[in-house]
């Protein structure tokens, strides 16, 4: 087992550098590819009036003006021994893993990404339980009422979910229910500045609904589609045979064997949202490392971008991981093998 | 270059002084459309309450040595006070500068080139301690080191006598005062060596750069965090790139500021960064939110919704803006090099169409010639039937194409940026409106934040692809004749990349400019603008498309709100909260 998680652990790392030279790439390799020199990527990063000479000493500043593979290297040692940023009247150690500093904010990168960490914690585990619970719940009645009005109305429901935007939904729930009947908090609430846990979940509830109906639907069609194939399995009969309870039936026969694609698809989405709902985050103005990432992009602030690609890409990884050690819990084969 | 880019700048700041009649005693608290335009609306002194701000995006910085953002420069004389300032008043007053920190306007020497001023006794910094000549001077020194400051202006860099004074963080004064071109003989005294005359010393004495910063307080790039304030608000908490929250400062003292025009009516202001903005539309409209702090008018879908409604409309503004919406033609692509080609492009577009795309009236006004109507000087020249025939004159058109030797036209490119729906809009418009007369136009987007670097801006990159026509906008800091037209206009300013100027190369312009540069009446110099901005219509070298106007929504519980026409939107240093 040990060795499984360690082998596991060095795939990921490496992983995590591909990630990192890909995009990297992306943001140094194709400019320069287009007929963009070192200036040109500078002057992004200067005020309007800055003439030829600070636009080339920003290049230096930068490390635009040394081979790309040098500041890539640079990037991989800041991340591995840390790094030193002039602030002016001082010069500031960034430890590793230093993500590095901003081209625009000059801030380093990995506290900013760290304080905007709980926002998108909150939203991401909200809606995960929501979307859980209620994607598969649903799922489940439909099964088990295939055909019926409920299961017509929950698959229509489904679809629309799958199918809405959210920078729809999102702007249409906030103008229904917070502009026009003022039952949940306005766009731009931080949910972090609340006092309360009731405060908390209340700034949260209308971006958690918004985000767990999307993912819901998905949800609760895999759901449905599960546990009509398992509840036609042998097994079951046997155990119906065996005179268990229904309920005993398809909780613990039923669900459990359809909770197995499930349980991976969670680990991915869970994953991917820790790295930031980047749509949820816009629409509802939360400062989460999705919109930190928006931001980053429509700026061109590279450290930043290369951060959240590497965060995001490393919640990614973990969740695989936990994901593949919960196989062992759900599966029994697995658990044997 | 760079000076003579910023001498431009400078004698442009000096210009927006002459605005002329004030009207800053009107007001009105009927709420109606442009109630806050020229008048205050809902005049008060009440003071308390939260004025709540939200930007879509966020601020360059909010270190006064590094901020070059319009909003920014309105917003700063909350918690900072420059030598001179802008008056916060209604009209074209707000472009009249007076004395802030300082007791006067500048004293100049009898060549210009020494200026003195007099620091105001009793102003004191958010700790209680007494502001200083001093202090104004370590924060001019610390904006001139432009790698711990990219961002700000470089006016103090290109005028001051810095006999080689790069940064004070590489100052060997044990007092980090070592920059000898600012002499503070006492703490209430300041002069600026000037490497040449300027006569507009004043205009550079209200840039941000001169908010006194105490120099046992900086911490260079990390000050951002907490600016020591010496305005009437203070920050309170500041969570960089989320919000941040300004409360009253208890040192500030109205008796100390007579001139600024400053209200400092709200107790608290909080300001929302990288808000949604299709979000702050609605939270306006809703009452959840103040004011949008970007003061580039409300989003389009909001826009229709304002304007089909008497109520909401009632509750809005259309600010005028010293900015035009325009294509330059590009005379370094074939057969556009042909003026009789360029004349055709100019007859055939549909300028109406071009206001549609940027919403039709309310975006702004078809624009005959270059310069806005609020720059002084300004003229209407019409030499192409924008007036008369908007729709666009295929047949001067045809004729043009003829004497160009293209009489069934030709193709070409036209090239706008990705991220802007109303250039993509334009590009349509032109594309459909040119076509009626042979010329095929093929639309080419390119990301924003590059346009002018990389593609659209760099010279060598137009012309192998191509790009003859090029969709692009400008805007001046102030509304000024010099500052708006030098960057797009003088073949000078045309760097290998990165350019405003996308390509208009006329000789006679250029010397206009210079002669303009020479002139120091400033009725003969407003003179100059209208014929540089004739030759350049004579020459075909811009399709002028929209005059642009801002839609700017004013909620009902605010007070003492007026448009600055100095800055083209609301001025945030007047507006209260009704209690």
């Amino acid at each position: 087992m040990r060795a499984y998680v360690i082998r596991r652990v060095i795939a990921a790392v490496f992983l995590l550098l591909v990630v990192s030279a890909v995009a990297f790439a992306i943001f140094f390799l194709v400019p320069r590819l287009g007929g963009a020199n070192a200036d040109d990527l500078a002057s992004r990063y200067v005020g309007k009036s800055a003439g030829p000479a600070q636009i080339h000493a920003t290049a230096v500043r930068l490390g635009f003006t040394d081979p790309i593979y040098v500041q890539y290297g640079r990037f991989v040692k800041g991340l591995v021994l840390g790094a030193d940023y002039d602030t002016g009247p001082t010069t500031e150690h960034c430890p590793a893993p230093c993500l590095g500093y901003s081209f625009l904010t000059q801030n380093p990168v990995l506290p900013d990404l760290l304080d905007r960490l709980p926002v998108t914690v909150s939203l991401a585990s909200g809606a995960a339980v929501l979307w859980l619970v209620g994607g598969v719940a649903t799922g489940v009645l439909s099964a088990l009422k295939r055909g019926s009005g409920f299961d017509r109305a929950a698959m229509g429901v489904a679809l629309a979910g799958v199918s809405l935007p959210i920078f729809f939904t999102g702007l249409l729930s906030l103008s229904i229910f917070s502009y026009s009947l003022g039952w949940t908090a306005p766009g731009g609430t931080n949910p972090m500045d609340a006092s309360t846990p009731w405060e908390w979940a209340y700034d949260l509830i209308l971006p958690w609904i918004t985000l767990a109906f999307l993912y819901a639907a998905a949800y609760a069609r895999l759901t449905r589609a599960g546990m009509l194939e398992t509840m036609n399995e042998d097994f079951i009969r046997t155990a119906r045979a065996k005179g268990l309870p229904e309920r005993t039936v398809v909780v613990k026969h039923g669900l459990r064997a359809t909770l197995t694609p499930i349980l991976t698809i969670f680990g991915l989405d869970l994953g991917l949202l820790l790295g930031g709902a980047v749509l949820t985050e816009t629409t509802f103005s939360l400062p989460g490392i999705g919109q930190y990432a928006v931001v980053a992009i429509t700026n061109n602030d590279l450290p930043k971008v290369l951060g959240v690609t590497l965060f995001g890409a490393f919640f990614i990884v973990i969740a695989n991981l936990v994901v593949d050690l919960l196989y062992a819990v759900v599966d029994p084969r697995v658990r044997t093998r | 270059m760079v000076s003579a880019i910023a001498l431009s700048a400078a004698i442009a700041l000096s210009l927006a002084a002459c605005g002329g009649n004030s009207s800053s005693n009107k007001s009105t608290t009927k709420a109606a459309f442009n109630a806050g335009v020229n008048k205050v609306f809902n005049a008060s002194d009440t003071k308390g309450g939260t004025l709540r701000f939200a930007n879509s995006g966020d601020w360059d910085s909010l270190d006064p040595a590094d901020t070059y953002y319009g909003y920014s420069w309105d917003f700063i004389r909350n918690y900072g006070r420059t030598l001179t300032v802008f008056k916060a008043a209604p009209g074209a007053a707000g472009a009249q500068l007076v004395p802030d920190l300082a007791e006067s306007l500048g004293k100049p020497s009898a060549d210009a080139k020494t200026w003195t001023y007099k620091i105001r006794k009793g102003v004191k910094f958010e700790d209680g301690t007494v502001v200083t000549s001093k202090d104004v001077k370590y924060a001019v020194e610390r904006s001139l080191d432009k790698d711990t400051f990219p961002n700000g202006p470089t006016y103090f860099n290109d005028f001051l006598d810095l006999q080689g004074y790069t940064s004070p963080y590489k100052d060997t004064d044990p007092n980090k005062l070592g920059l000898k071109a600012i002499e503070t003989p006492d703490d209430n005294t300041i002069i600026f060596h000037l490497n040449q005359p300027f006569s507009g010393m004043d205009y550079f004495a209200q840039l941000p750069a001169t908010i006194p910063v105490p120099a046992a307080k900086d911490t260079g790039t990390k000050y951002k965090e907490h600016v020591v304030s010496s305005g009437p608000y203070m920050f309170q908490s500041n969570q960089l790139g989320k919000s941040f929250t300004l409360a009253r400062n208890k040192y500030y003292d109205p008796k100390t500021d007579p001139d600024s025009g400053r209200k400092a009516l709200p107790d608290k202001m909080v300001v929302e960064l990288n808000v949604n903005a299709d979000d702050i539309d609605n939270r306006l409209i809703s009452g959840a939110l103040d004011i949008a702090i970007e003061g580039t008018g409300v989003q389009p879908a909001s826009q229709g919704k304002i304007l089909n409604d008497a109520a909401l409309k009632a509750k809005a503004d259309s600010a005028v803006i010293a900015r035009l919406w325009f294509t330059v033609l590009n005379a370094d692509v074939a057969p556009l090099d042909n003026i009789h080609c360029r004349k055709a492009v100019l007859y055939a577009a549909d300028k109406t169409g071009y206001q549609r795309a940027y919403g039709g009236s309310t975006g702004g006004e078809i624009a005959t010639n270059l310069l806005p109507p609020v720059i002084p000087g300004f003229q209407k020249i019409d030499l192409y039937e924008a007036g008369t025939k908007p729709d666009g004159d295929t047949a001067k058109a045809k004729q043009e194409l003829a004497a160009c030797g293209q009489p069934n036209g030709f193709s070409t490119n036209i090239s706008y940026r990705a991220e802007r729906p109303k250039e993509k809009a334009t590009a349509e418009a032109l594309q459909q409106s040119l076509a009626k007369v042979g010329i095929k136009l093929t639309i080419k987007n390119y990301p924003l934040a590059d346009y002018t670097k990389l593609y659209a801006g760099k010279p060598d990159y137009a012309k192998a692809n191509k790009l003859g026509l090029m969709i692009y906008g400008w805007g001046a800091d102030w509304p000024d004749g010099f500052g708006f037209l030098q960057q797009i206009v003088d073949s000078r300013v045309i760097r290998p990349a990165g350019n405003t100027n996308l390509g208009v190369k006329i000789p006679a312009v250029d010397a206009l400019i210079d002669k303009a540069l020479k002139t120091t009446d400033q009725a003969e110099r407003e003179k100059i603008w209208p014929e540089i901005d004739r030759t350049v219509m004579e020459n075909a070298s811009m399709l002028p498309g929209v005059w642009a106007k801002g839609l700017l929504f004013r909620p009902s519980n605010l007070t003492n709100v007026f448009v600055n026409d100095g800055f083209g939107m609301y001025d945030y240093v007047t507006i209260g909260v009704k209690q």
